[in-house]
């Protein structure tokens, strides 16, 4: 097919998921657009897969068999996602195996929120309330994206993750409800997370720059994503008498719209690019686990041949 | 192998295209799809069909417009008018974009 044919295509494709169109797995599309597919949905993936370790350190230390059984519940289902993912990716020509390589290479990138370690059971209470809260709001934008095979997994993710938001706010209700110390843990935590939550919707490039949102693989601008966040959860924090470490936080009660104290930016590439405080034990963890269950996958394949 | 997974929310309802697991037999699609689209109980049943038994119709041509065996076919506000003039009915019909 010559250039001319495929850029008049590629035109006209751009414009199909712009007014909405939606793509499936065996229809023609451009090469631009498989690319950043591929790119953003395994991110996704790795971010799933990568989550599961900050939680995976705490099943054992749990304070209760309840808390137990939910941090378990709730990394299965990560993993279960992590699973569906990849093979959505699967199907639009990235094996599984090459995901995973440049997942413990460092080539491939995660979220910045699992770059780090966590150190108290307050850790476990925030990540699942407010990081999931955060990742819900830019799934739920997720439904629309233009690839239909990802819509549909992510209509499955959302609702599992609303327990998972459920869970995490269980956690903290319990720990502010508790003994001094216990709230003191949670505020110290917050105090920790803050900087992570409000890098999180990456920065905030607008709509029509962000390659993401122009092939509508993202439907919602990052800024948005944030606001979005903010508007619902900020009341939430501070209903329960805790305070967050931003002293210039503060919603214009005309426009609706939070401002706040500018986020380092370069920190947060640092972060994705391998630099953040756990990334490099979490990813040597990734290794280590990979190869140790390496057999499984020969078994299995061996089997069915 | 890859195996389409459908999935059935209620009873009555239509099965609906979930996703896919990549199962070398289909012992494995089961376990997988247990595991995948069924964790929670949110279905009650679960279709797993190898991709390769799917035969896809997306062409749908329609030289001839046959335009007379659809509803845009139809377009009567014209002769509905002359025929409620010529009966004397027009200023009691209901008017126009309501229910007729």
């Amino acid at each position: 097919m010559d250039t001319q044919s495929v850029d008049t295509r590629t035109q006209e494709f751009l414009e199909y998921v712009q007014s909405g169109g939606q793509v499936e797995t065996g229809d023609w599309m451009p090469d631009e657009y498989r690319s950043k597919l591929v790119k953003f949905i395994e991110m996704h993936g790795n971010s799933e897969l990568m989550g599961v370790l900050p939680e995976r350190d705490w099943i054992l230390r749990a304070p209760t068999l309840q808390r137990k059984l939910a941090l378990t519940a709730k990394i299965q289902d990560e993993v279960g996602h992590a699973q569906l993912i990849y093979r959505v990716v699967e199907d639009l020509g990235k094996p599984r195996s090459a995901s995973l390589d440049d997942l413990v290479s460092g080539k491939a990138k995660f979220h910045n929120v699992f770059h780090y370690p966590t150190k108290t059971w307050g850790d476990v209470g925030v990540i699942a309330w407010l990081v999931d809260a955060a990742a819900i709001v830019s799934q739920k934008a997720l439904l629309k994206c233009s690839y239909a095979p990802y819509a549909r997994i992510m209509k499955k993710i959302c609702w599992e993750e609303s327990f998972h938001i459920l869970h995490g706010r269980d956690v903290i209700l319990a720990m502010v409800t508790g003994t001094p110390e216990q709230f003191a843990l949670v505020q110290e935590a917050i105090d920790r997370w803050w900087e992570p939550l409000m890098h999180f919707h990456g920065n905030p490039i607008p709509a029509e720059e962000d390659p993401m949102y122009v092939w509508r693989i993202k439907s919602q601008a990052n800024e948005d994503a944030r606001q979005e966040f903010l508007d619902g959860y900020v009341p939430q924090i501070r209903e329960l008498g805790l305070s967050i470490p931003d002293p210039a936080l503060a919603k214009d009660e005309e426009t609706g719209v939070w401002s706040y104290t500018e986020p380092d930016w370069e920190k947060l590439r640092a972060v994705v690019t391998g630099h953040g405080p756990a990334s490099e034990e979490r990813l040597s963890f990734r290794r280590l686990s990979r190869e140790d269950v390496a057999w499984v996958e020969r078994v299995v394949l061996a089997e069915a041949a | 192998m890859i195996y389409e997974v459908f999935r059935q929310e209620r009873k009555g309802q239509p099965l609906q295209h979930a996703g896919t697991v990549d199962a070398p037999n289909e012992r494995f699609a089961e376990i997988y799809a247990r595991e995948q689209y069924g964790r929670r109980q949110e279905s009650v049943a679960l279709w797993l069909v190898p991709r390769e038994a799917v035969s896809e119709i997306d062409e749908f041509p329609d030289e001839f417009e046959m335009k007379y065996r659809r509803v845009d076919g139809y377009s009567i506000k014209a002769r509905l008018r002359e025929a409620r003039e010529r009966a004397g009915t027009l200023e009691a019909a209901p008017t126009p974009g309501t229910t007729e």
